[in-house]
């Protein structure tokens, strides 16, 4: 199953809930969560999310992919790249760089479906398949252009 | 860079203002507050100290006590030294987020002017929203009067801030009695009382962006356990890092506090338990009582709620003369002991005299509590010490018309 664009080795590695339980005087003061095991040099938001050194602690490696049963499937020939889906998606899991449309990261998708609801285009560029679907077979059956009833 | 402001060797302060000016010299980064009788003053006087330039903080107006202790959570993890005040219906507003504040083991400190929880509204002492906040885990620290309601916010920021605690403090008043009372009071000078404080270290701050961190993460069964443990951990141990404070604020200025205050203890064969300015009433009860009558009254008080000083309470029950106890409760027990009796019993039963121990409802609402109710109480202690078992119900109510009420008995008397 695709992992989706720009996974990389540290992207949703881990199965959310299994981490190592270590006991009560090995966990961090505070239930403060640190996003880096390293003090760092430069401002991060510089740098793009798959170029970042994360630590254990960051939800970058962890994975909730087995939380979604339906999946949204993306339309590269009808995306008009307006960005809607990437400013409406709960869970940062479109992925754009440089206003372009990139794809799903379906490490961090829950399947909610609400890219699909406020994808623009006609027909949408987003539409949602069963998680058990091959993504060339849900881009072979999208449907025509909807005619505007008179 | 805030002004200097001149101060007396003595003013003349009530408690609330005493508190406003302990928190004007801490330097504090932010108060978030809203304002509620009887600890409105301490805000507002740190209003007017912001206003005229005593202060480089902020000061932070929010929608409510819920929104005051978010704000003071937020400025917290942020990376910045947080207070504010409140009382009764608005500390019972903020309790949601008092859990949040230790969890997150915010060293923030709460100057809570003790009132009593509707309904019936009413605006007066007791330690009601005290008692609410007990298990919140936070430091609770308790001021008697006005100098201590000066002295004490000095040392909560010192305590919670330590790094071995890193948890946030509860300095209480009472209501009025402390808060709206002019007492003389001997402050120190701006810049030794900040010297005492010191500068703040923050830990884990937000604001540090070469060290990205997340605050408030949720932890369900398999993590919430093990976080709760070390953070009582960390509660119980604060009392090492408490004692010291107390010490260093008695080598600077002479006034010594300690996490259980006893008075007239060394020979006593009653004793009297209590919180707040009760204390004082007590006392000078004791006094009159061994010089009128002979009868060895004392008083013992914790000073510091939480953690509960067991050990210390232990300590000054475990005492061959001692014979009754009585605990003053100051908080509708909602259908059982008072809380202070249940603490002190606990405590008590691990000594080796084991003194008869009894409970008593009092001030609710603000009803007075004086010199000869307190004498009344020590003598029916001492007719339980003369017995040799308790003579009355184990709960009583002390100051309420009508017909006497009373709860529970014991079996050791047959």
């Amino acid at each position: 199953m695709s992992r989706g664009v720009l996974a990389t080795e540290k992207r949703g590695v881990r199965e959310l809930g299994a981490e190592e339980k270590v006991g009560w005087d090995a966990v961090p003061q505070g239930v403060v969560l640190n996003s880096f095991d390293n003090i760092l040099k430069e401002n991060v938001s510089h740098v793009k999310p798959e170029d970042r050194d994360y630590s254990d602690f960051n939800s970058y490696t962890a994975t909730v992919a087995s939380w979604r049963v339906i999946k949204p499937v993306y339309n590269r020939d009808i995306c008009i790249d307006c960005q809607n889906c990437w400013v409406w998606c709960p869970d940062t899991s479109i992925i754009s760089r440089d206003k372009q449309m990139l794809g799903i990261d379906y490490d961090h998708c829950k399947g909610c479906g609400v890219c699909v609801e406020v994808c623009p285009t006609n027909p949408k560029s987003l539409l949602m398949f069963g998680e058990a679907q091959e993504l060339e077979d849900a881009l072979a059956m999208w449907p025509e252009k909807k005619k505007k009833a008179k | 860079m805030a002004k200097k402001f001149e101060l007396n060797e003595v003013e003349v302060w009530d408690g609330n203002y005493a508190t406003s000016q302990a928190l004007r010299q801490a330097q504090v980064d932010v108060v978030a507050a809203y304002p509620i009788t009887p600890s409105t003053p301490i805000v507002e006087g740190y209003g007017a100290y912001k206003a005229n330039g005593y202060v480089d903080g902020e000061f932070v107006m929010v929608e409510s006590e819920h929104g005051a202790m978010s704000g003071c959570v937020g400025a917290a993890a942020a990376g910045g030294r947080v207070a504010t005040a409140t009382s009764s219906q608005g500390f019972a507003l903020m309790t949601e987020v008092l859990y949040q504040a230790s969890g997150m083991r915010l060293p923030i400190v709460l100057c809570v002017v003790n009132r009593s929880l509707a309904s019936p509204l009413n605006v007066r002492g007791d330690h009601s929203d005290m008692y609410l906040g007990r298990d919140s885990g936070w430091i609770n620290i308790d001021a008697f009067n006005a100098q201590e309601a000066y002295d004490l916010p000095l040392c909560a920021f010192k305590i919670g801030e330590h790094l071995d605690v890193r948890l946030p403090v509860m300095v209480h008043q009472d209501g009025f009695t402390t808060s709206h009372k002019a007492q003389n009071v001997r402050p120190l000078q701006d810049e030794v009382a900040y010297k005492f404080v010191g500068d703040y270290v923050p830990v884990d701050d937000m604001l540090d962006f070469s060290r990205p961190v997340t605050h408030g993460a949720q932890t369900e069964e398999d993590w919430h356990f093990e976080h709760k443990a070390k953070q009582h951990k960390a509660l119980m141990d604060s009392t090492k890092v408490i004692d010291e404070v107390f010490k260093k604020f008695k080598d600077l200025t002479g006034r010594e506090y300690k996490r259980v205050e006893t008075y007239y203890m060394d020979d006593a064969e009653v004793a009297i338990v209590a919180l707040g300015s009760s204390v004082e009433t007590a006392t000078l009860a004791a006094k009159q009582l061994r010089e009128e009558e002979g009868i060895k009254a004392g008083v013992v008080a914790p000073r510091v709620f939480r953690p509960f000083p067991y050990d210390l309470i232990r300590d000054a029950l475990d005492k061959e003369s001692l014979k009754a106890v009585c605990c003053m409760d100051k908080s509708a027990p909602g259908g059982a002991m008072g809380a202070l009796f249940n603490e002190v019993s606990a405590a008590a039963y691990t000594t080796q005299s084991r003194p008869m121990i009894t409970n008593y409802i009092y001030g609710l609402g603000g009803r007075d509590f004086s010199i000869d109710e307190a004498k009344r109480i020590f003598k029916e202690q001492k007719a339980h010490a003369d017995a040799g078992h308790i003579t009355t119900p184990i709960q009583q109510f002390s100051g309420v018309r009508g017909p006497k009420l009373g709860f529970f008995e014991t079996k050791r008397g047959n």
